[in-house]
């Protein structure tokens, strides 16, 4: 950083030589937005490879490759476009249904926001603590916790209309929380690795609900013989915002303002400072006279919120495939995928909605690449898993793309 | 003595006084609780008799017959027995040899104890077969043993390993795939454990070359490896199930003599040879780590790796070399979950147990023996399940399930201040 600002403060010879040094800057590795960029490029070649590699067929054609080679070849790119080509129509946009109904022309991208919503907050959560030098792997089980709360209240209390879904939303963050503070007083009065600890009470949890769903009170009597709840009462379900033919939730404006309050949180709060602090050097903010311990169980704590709310919206949301009642798989997996979501976003609040959007957008159009494409779902998580690989380090896409650094490279030390 | 350097450096006078404390109080609070509901619980009143079987398979000619006893009374002794072991790690001025003791016979009883109840007034069912909890305990153990054995050498040598759970997939998948293709077990074996190995190389590398931080690292190379093999999965294994995925399985090799021993002899030694080789690296191991040239190097590059630098020991090239070994040892457990058990593989067949051998290393302090005692113990609680389903326990079986997790969370919660891990886990080596 310091040669670059030196360099851009020495008066420029010629009138463009600031606007070229611009213009090389954009294809410099300093670059985050670039190497994210490629990364996503790289991810998706390897997603290519694994399409052609896992078709038999185009592999039997492979064989005679010598002999005809153009053979392969069009076999390999009719599996690739026809797999991205899905991914597209069912990630934003499917052409054939310009004249069609709302439903339709908006599906795919509505599809997207509601795959993103969770991320968003999971997102955040692990970001949070992250920033306080936490690591939450705790995800899966502090949503469960949230959706418990949440579904319990959404069923079982009976309030007006409005009240209802706010006191539900409120319950499931609460839960939350108090599944992530417990988390954070085992590390900071007990000095447990919360690591270690996320990760059973992740299995605590998970088991805990199975239980719950074959309980009296909880289990659905209707559905004999299946692990369901009782379906949530239909006003506690979160609201839709632009009318039943869209499947857009109220879920996305409380991810947009969670974004806004953990910005403002980590960035102009007292709080936000003492977990920055904390998360940069531990015992130089023990010296600075912040209370570590406090500090460590709020931000898990709000973290667990966070991760509470995914419950809200995995439960009382327009996602949920069991008419809004809890089932054993309601996490799905998120607590993990928020992982790689902050990890792309670079633990920045704005930089996760981003890429929540992104590998929301993989999801949605998943399905679509299943159905008309024959690929597997699971094909995208392994593009998402490759690009977090090659954005954690950056040097792997500078080494294959040949970028040229700035300045000697200090931290990653080149091949030490 | 086999000490770990947590142990050496636990005499600290107050923290003396807590870590004994706290967990002795934990210990007989719960052994108390045992005598109230094994002990003096309904189960067991009315004298109702516990019945135990004491064979594999009760109608084999020669086998021993059930075996019935009061249930009340043992339950109340060997709950009695869990207290004073309580009381006395709490109170008594004992050293590390006998503290670990109170610990296994706290353990065992309290194990016991749950037995006994559980199989109180089970006599028309057949009983709680002894056997039948000893080899599910040991089937479920033994990927849990081979996870924590490949942990620990990444951890003692500074690379903290959560993919753990990943190499069981990959090293599961190929020797799944490479056995049926192949038509040979062996082949399998090798191709399984070669691929474990090959997610430790990529967790090496990116660990130490590209200094990805290493609990992300490992969460994200479960994800990739969880998505590569269901991917796949769906795409091949389960299609074309007859081409890939119907591998042979290893079969039992019965030792003779030993094998006749009664309860534990068809337990221990009629298993297949990934049994006893779980069991031969257990020993290699702690001997290697406390014993050897090697053993002390990672160690210490674990421990203090600019010092090991400084007298020569190359740190990186030390972990490399471990964490693609270690790689190699988790790539077995993958390879028992299929051709080991029960032969094809299916989506996310390690479930988790990646992540338990995680917390039987930390459990079992970074030894492996502790490793093993831990894993016994989880593998106990997991094989539980299927043995007690028949016999109408009141229990429900997630909360049993829970039981391993819990109990990690006590464990870790209560002994924070003891058990330390490697110095320099999860810090990549710079050299200046």
């Amino acid at each position: 950083m310091t040669t670059q600002s030196t360099e851009q403060e020495t008066p420029a010879p010629e009138p463009f030589g600031g606007l070229g040094q611009a213009a090389r800057n954009v294809f410099n590795a300093e670059n985050s937005l670039l190497v994210t960029f490629l990364a996503v490029v790289l991810a998706l070649v390897a997603g290519a490879i694994l399409m052609v590699v896992s078709d038999t067929e185009t592999l039997n054609r492979a064989g005679y490759f010598f002999s005809a080679p153009g053979d392969f070849f069009s076999a390999a790119w009719h599996d690739v476009s026809s797999g991205y080509t899905a991914l597209f129509k069912g990630a934003i946009f499917d052409p054939a249904t310009v004249n069609g109904t709302p439903t339709q022309f908006f599906g795919p991208i509505t599809n997207t926001l509601l795959m993103a919503t969770p991320l968003i907050f999971g997102g955040l959560a692990v970001s949070l603590a992250f920033r306080g030098g936490l690591f939450n792997i705790g995800g899966q089980g502090q949503l469960i916790a949230g959706a418990i709360f949440a579904a319990y209240v959404s069923f079982a209390w009976h309030l007006p209309p409005g009240l209802h879904v706010l006191v539900a939303v409120l319950a499931g963050a609460f839960g939350g929380m108090l599944y992530g503070a417990l988390v954070g007083w085992l590390k900071a009065w007990r000095g447990a690795h919360e690591v270690i600890v996320t990760i059973m009470l992740n299995y605590v949890a998970f088991y805990f609900l199975g239980y719950l769903l074959n309980a009296n009170g909880f289990h659905n009597p209707d559905k004999l013989g299946q692990a369901v709840s009782k379906p949530a009462d239909a006003d506690a379900r979160l609201p839709r915002l632009f009318g039943d033919s869209v499947n857009t939730d109220v879920g996305l404006v409380i991810a947009v303002a969670a974004t806004i309050a953990t910005a403002w949180l980590l960035h102009r709060s007292k709080l936000g400072f003492e977990v920055r602090a904390l998360g940069i050097n531990p015992r130089a903010a023990r010296i600075a006279g912040i209370n570590v311990g406090r500090t460590q169980v709020l931000a898990m704590a709000l973290s667990g919120l966070l991760f509470g709310l995914v419950g809200v919206t995995q439960t009382l949301g327009t996602t949920n495939p069991n008419n809004n009642s809890l089932s054993p798989n309601i996490d799905a997996g998120l607590g993990f995928d928020a992982i790689t979501v902050a990890l792309l976003g670079r633990n920045r609040p704005w930089g996760i909605v981003a890429a929540a959007l992104l590998f929301g957008a993989f999801n949605a159009g998943a399905s679509v690449m299943q159905a008309s494409a024959g690929l597997p779902v699971d094909i995208v998580n392994v593009v998402k898993a490759i690009i977090v690989i090659f954005v954690a380090a950056p040097q792997i896409v500078r080494e294959i793309f040949r970028l040229r650094t700035q300045r000697a490279p200090l931290a990653t030390g080149g091949k030490a | 003595m086999t000490a770990t350097a947590a142990e050496l450096t636990a005499p600290a006078a107050r923290g003396l006084d807590r870590a004994r404390l706290i967990p002795g109080l934990a210990q007989a609070a719960v052994g108390a609780y045992a005598l109230w509901a094994f002990g003096l619980g309904a189960r067991t009143a009315s004298g109702a008799k516990a019945a135990v079987g004491m064979a594999l398979n009760p109608n084999a000619p020669g086998a021993l017959g059930m075996q019935t006893f009061p249930a009340a009374p043992v339950a109340i002794a060997l709950s009695l027995v869990c207290v004073v072991c309580g009381v006395a790690r709490a109170f008594a001025p004992l050293g590390p040899a006998a503290r670990r003791g109170l610990t296994v016979g706290y353990v065992v009883s309290f194990v016991l104890a749950f037995l006994v109840w559980a199989s109180a007034g089970t006599s028309t069912l057949g009983g709680v077969s002894l056997p039948g909890v000893l080899n599910n305990t040991l089937i479920v153990s033994v990927p849990l043993i081979l996870g924590a054995l490949c942990g620990i050498i990444c951890e003692r040598s500074g690379v903290v390993n959560v993919a753990i759970e990943g190499q069981f997939l990959f090293g599961a998948f190929s020797s799944a795939m490479a056995a049926t293709m192949s038509g040979s077990v062996w082949i399998g074996l090798v191709v399984g454990a070669l691929s474990g190995a090959l997610l430790g190389s990529l967790l090496a590398v990116l660990a130490n070359r590209y200094h990805i931080e290493q609990v992300v690292l490992g969460v994200v190379l479960n994800l990739f490896a969880l998505g590569l093999t269901n991917f796949l999965y769906d795409k091949l294994l389960s299609p074309k199930a007859a081409e890939f995925n119907q591998p042979p399985v290893f079969q039992a090799i019965r030792i003779p003599g030993l094998a006749d021993i009664p309860v534990i002899g068809p337990v221990l030694f009629d298993q297949n040879i990934l049994f006893y080789l779980t069991f031969l690296i257990i020993a290699v191991l702690q001997v290697g780590l406390f014993r050897t040239r090697w053993g002390l190097r990672t160690r210490a590059v674990g421990e203090h790796p600019r010092a090991a630098d400084t007298v020569g020991i190359k740190v990186l090239g030390t972990r490399y070399r471990n964490v693609v070994m270690a790689g190699l040892i988790s790539g077995l457990g993958g390879v028992w979950l299929t051709i080991g058990q029960v032969g094809s593989f299916t989506t996310n067949m390690s479930a988790g147990k990646g992540f338990i051998a995680l917390a039987a290393l930390i459990v079992g302090r970074w030894s492996p023996v502790g490793a093993l005692g831990a894993a016994l113990l989880f593998g106990f609680a997991g094989g539980l399940n299927n043995a007690l389903a028949p016999l109408g326990t009141p229990l429900p079986g997630q909360v049993l399930s829970m039981a391993p997790y819990l109990a990690t969370v006590f464990v870790v919660a209560s002994l924070g201040g003891i058990v330390r891990a490697p110095a320099a886990e999860n810090q990549p080596y710079v050299k200046d």
